[in-house]
């Protein structure tokens, strides 16, 4: 097998990590989040027209019927049409609205969805998605320093974190809608990026126990490329999941899969460069992983 | 090495994978579309006769329909049909057929066979977003509970200060308590006895000195949050009754942590009406009708709310004498002469308050008024400079009936010299809307139409169906024989996954079905691990079935640590999550444990199966 030199590029890599994470950070800072209806409050209605709908012609028809200030825009068919009032209908009724729509359109006008979230309700939930982050974080991090060793938790976090941030930084830039299904898509993104990490990971810890080389440099290199293979054909598999949801799995849950799309590319890379390079400048060594005890000893079956 | 399982392992496998498959089974029914039928009251019997006008009212409008069955207790009867197109249509022939009394709902009869459900095998349930229906989440007001216990004190205590004739004076101090300021020792004393006999739950503190004592009575904070419960508890009984007015048919109304409900209807249409009857927050409040010459501080105007009566008011005392909680019922009814009029029923205190108020004050007049919960919208100015809506709540308080007292009321009593039956049934309706405890208010709402709900089940089987034949077709062409394998255990995974989720009775939503296409594309990862350990290993030489079995061991602790990391980020996301989140998060982690069952034991049995306990000199691995 060939040993590829991934640690040779591993200051290029950190310096592109450096740059698709200040980018992100900026545009989260200055453009911040296009927060979807589940986090900032409001009314969201989803209505279906017969034949092809004049957006400009609702937005007047909306104007005159008392909900000036709506924001309309088609979704996903020139049918469908997503209307977000304004601020202040709390207890809209649908049927009324679709009954005013339907007054100025020759065909039919049918409600889809409704959705309305009071304004408390998003704060909550904001705060809620914030705490099972970092808890998901947290808990990971611990689990990785009990079964591995406190330098691969702190890469794995670095990893984890990293995908997170970039992410959510690929949403802000695209000004796409982060919503709660995105906002789960983000904690999967965290699974996943993880799994990659700890594969790469188990394989580092055993060949530096197993192998007689002492240059980390050299073991870890050996590592990646042995689960490249692998790293890349799970990608692939889930990659090809991810497309088919994105391009065929509705509206709905477009938002999740391009969520999920960009993390596990992000992720893939970060299993690669940045957990690997997190434990070479730590210093990870030889030392740090001799066995305390021996865990899951190998023993033939004496089975007949 | 042979590689050979011992036998039990194989049967293990069999045994699992036929249980999976007797109890994904049932999904494999498509549910009937149907009727449910219920009475209305407890007492409303379904018997044959019922039935026949159901048949009868279908018969007549052309509508095929079979398989009717009323429930052992007789309480509710179902009506299969063979048209799901029609169902809207039998739904307005059967209520109309049967007229009010009966609850015509629409229902999705499941097929499962009787053997099967014997078995307790049931489909898997279809969350909002995939069946239509409707979803909102109601914030109960417990301060609003708090403080209106606080009122009925405050005018207890007033009562009984002034019917034992002790001067003073009684009011509200903060949100806490109720404080009497009296002219001497002597009297605070009296008041502190009077008190402590009638209520002796309140907290009683003394205080003051010279012209100014007082006694300050307070809730402990055990009190506060039996009121709190209360009242959550209440609306949750309350609502519960009127969405059975709303003909659904497996409807949830569920609390959520410590003040709100959720109400889920499934199938339901007509969100307004729904909205309307869930939301109509309501309240009553009985008060004496002021007398003539009582001083403005004494008094209140009420406008009446009914809109024949419009601009017409009434002067009210501030005191009141019970508030709707008290009201445990209220039905429209006929006397004996054959006249409209409305029977009331209190709970006990209730009725001991009643009769105190009314024994004196027979020929007066009591008003009865219902305050509904309004919202108003203000703006504010956020630091960032944007506009955020805050909506205010306030309570309206209109006229229902200042009905004349005939004679000391009790527990029950009845509200007569109504126009017309309908007045009366308005009048009982609005009395029973306000006999809830607390205010609610909607928070949350999500309604999905039936078609789009339709849509969504279609565009996900379909993502399912296109995801896992790119991942077969990957999979056996990089991995020939090992890749039919693994092909076979995922197509195992998912029966079990599907399995499982029927069994624990668990919601299939939207993200859900995400959650399985995600599974499918992490499932093979196990199996990717194993397959190339195998190719690494051979690589270095090994002999095939030493490949095999060390490609396993090798894979084993990789596979563990990386399944249960992210085990625990799908127990995160069901923890702190709702809704969609915690529908993903199901699936996520129900796929991860069957996935490893099935890509560790399931696969590991095939290949023992097709190259165990033979020479075997190469392995249909793909390229090595």
């Amino acid at each position: 097998m060939k040993v590829i030199n991934f640690m040779g590029q591993r200051k290029l890599a950190m310096a592109v990590s450096a740059v698709l994470l200040l980018t992100a950070i900026f545009s989260l800072s200055t453009r911040q989040l296009s927060w979807g209806l589940d986090f900032t409050g409001g009314t969201l209605v989803e209505v279906h027209y017969s034949e092809s709908a004049d957006l400009k012609a609702i937005r007047s028809t909306l104007d005159g019927g008392g909900y000036a200030g709506s924001i309309v825009v088609s979704f996903g068919t020139d049918r469908d049409v997503l209307i977000r009032l304004p601020q202040g209908h709390a207890d809209t009724d649908g049927t009324a609205l679709v009954r005013l729509l339907e007054d100025t359109f020759e065909g039919t006008v049918e409600l889809r969805r409704i959705e309305f979230v009071g304004p408390q309700v998003g704060d909550e939930l904001r705060e809620q998605g914030g705490l099972a982050m970092l808890m998901a974080l947290g808990m990971v991090m611990l689990y990785i320093g009990f079964r591995f060793q406190f330098k691969f938790a702190v890469g794995a976090v670095a990893a984890l974190a990293h995908d997170v941030i970039i992410t959510l930084g690929f949403f802000s830039i695209i000004g796409l809608e982060f919503d709660l299904t995105v906002l789960a898509a983000l904690l999967a993104v965290i699974g996943y990026s993880l799994n990659d990490t700890i594969v790469v990971s188990d394989r580092i810890r055993e060949n530096f126990r197993k192998l007689r080389k002492s240059d980390p440099l050299e073991v870890i290199n050996i590592s990646l490329s042995e689960t490249l293979g692998r790293t890349l054909v799970t990608s692939l598999t889930t990659l090809l999941v991810l497309v088919c949801l994105a391009l065929l799995g509705g509206e709905m849950i477009k938002g999740f899969a391009i969520a999920l799309l960009v993390g596990v590319v992000i992720g893939t890379y970060s299993s690669v460069y940045v957990a690997a390079s997190v434990l070479v400048l730590m210093g990870v060594s030889k030392e740090d992983l001799m066995l305390p005890v021996k865990e899951g000893a190998e023993q033939d079956d004496l089975m007949p | 090495m042979l590689n050979k399982y011992p036998l039990w392992k194989y049967l293990l496998v069999l045994a699992v994978l036929a249980i999976g498959l007797l109890y994904a089974a049932p999904n494999l029914y498509a549910p009937d579309p149907a009727l449910q039928i219920t009475g209305e009251s407890s007492a409303q019997v379904i018997d044959e006769r019922t039935l026949s006008r159901v048949t009868g009212a279908l018969e007549e409008a052309g509508i095929e329909h079979f398989g009717e069955v009323i429930d052992p207790g007789g309480r509710n009867a179902l009506v299969r049909l063979g048209d799901a197109e029609q169902q809207l249509i039998a739904q307005a022939r059967v209520q109309r057929a049967l007229g009010d009394g009966f609850i015509v709902a629409l229902n999705l009869a499941p097929t499962t066979p009787e053997w099967l459900s014997d078995l307790g095998g049931q489909p898997m349930k279809l969350g909002l977003d995939l069946s239509g229906g409707v979803h909102f989440k109601l914030e109960v007001d417990v301060d609003a509970a708090m403080e209106r216990r606080q009122e009925f004190y405050e005018t207890a205590i007033r009562r009984a200060l002034r019917d034992e004739r002790i001067r003073g004076i009684v009011g509200r101090e903060g949100d806490l308590s109720v404080t009497a300021r009296l002219r001497s020792e002597e009297d605070r004393e009296s008041a502190r006895t009077l008190i402590a006999d009638n209520h002796p739950e309140l907290l009683l503190e003394r205080g003051g000195e010279g012209e100014n004592w007082t006694i300050t009575a307070s809730m402990t904070e055990q009190m506060r949050t039996e009121i709190a419960n209360y009242a959550v508890s209440q609306n949750l009984t309350t609502l519960r009754n009127r969405v059975n007015e709303l003909g659904v048919s497996e409807p949830l109304v569920q609390r959520q942590g410590q003040s709100r409900i959720v109400v889920e209807l499934p199938g339901i249409q007509d969100t307004a009406e729904a909205k309307r009857i869930l939301g109509t927050v309501a309240n009553l409040e009985f008060r004496l009708v002021a007398n003539l010459d009582a001083p403005e501080s004494e008094k209140q105007r009420f406008e009446y709310r009914s809109e024949d009566r419009a601009g017409s008011f009434e002067w009210l005392e501030r005191d009141i004498i019970i508030t709707g909680e008290r009201v445990a019922n209220a039905q429209a009814s006929f006397d004996e002469n054959g006249r409209p009029n409305v029977q009331i029923s209190l709970d006990g205190e209730g009725g001991t308050l009643m009769s105190r108020a009314t024994r004196n004050n027979v020929k007066r007049r009591m008003g009865v008024l219902f305050i509904e919960r309004k919202f108003r919208t203000r703006y504010e100015l956020q630091e960032d400079g944007s506009e955020k809506a805050v909506q205010i709540p306030y309570d309206e308080r209109k006229l229902l009936t200042a009905p004349v007292i005939q004679s000391a009321l009790g527990a029950q009593f009845q509200i007569t010299g109504l126009d017309s039956p309908l007045e009366a049934s308005e009048l009982a309706l609005m009395l029973r809307a306000g006999a809830l405890a607390a205010p609610i208010s909607f928070v949350e709402e999500r309604t999905v139409g039936p078609s789009l709900g339709a849509e969504n089940i279609r565009l996900g089987v379909k993502s399912v169906q296109f995801g896992l034949a790119l991942v077969v077709l990957f999979m056996i062409l990089y991995y020939r024989v090992f890749g039919v394998i693994a092909v076979v255990a995922l197509s195992a995974n998912l029966v079990l996954l599907v399995a499982f989720m029927s069994l624990i009775g668990a919601t299939l939503t939207l993200p859900g079905i995400a959650g399985i296409v995600l599974t499918v594309g992490m499932a093979v990862d196990a199996n990717v691990l194993i397959f190339s350990r195998i190719r690494e290993e051979l690589r270095d030489g090994r002999s095939p079935q030493m490949a095999i079995h060390s490609g396993y061991d090798a894979a084993l602790s990789t596979i563990l640590d990386a399944n249960i990391t992210t085990l625990i980020v799908a127990v995160i996301l069901y923890a702190v999550g709702t809704g969609p989140v915690k529908g993903f998060a199901v699936t996520l982690s129900v796929g991860i444990v069957t996935s490893m069952f099935t890509a560790i034991v399931g696969t590991r049995a095939l290949v023992n199966l097709y190259y165990g306990g033979r020479k075997v000199r190469t392995l249909s691995i793909g390229g090595v």
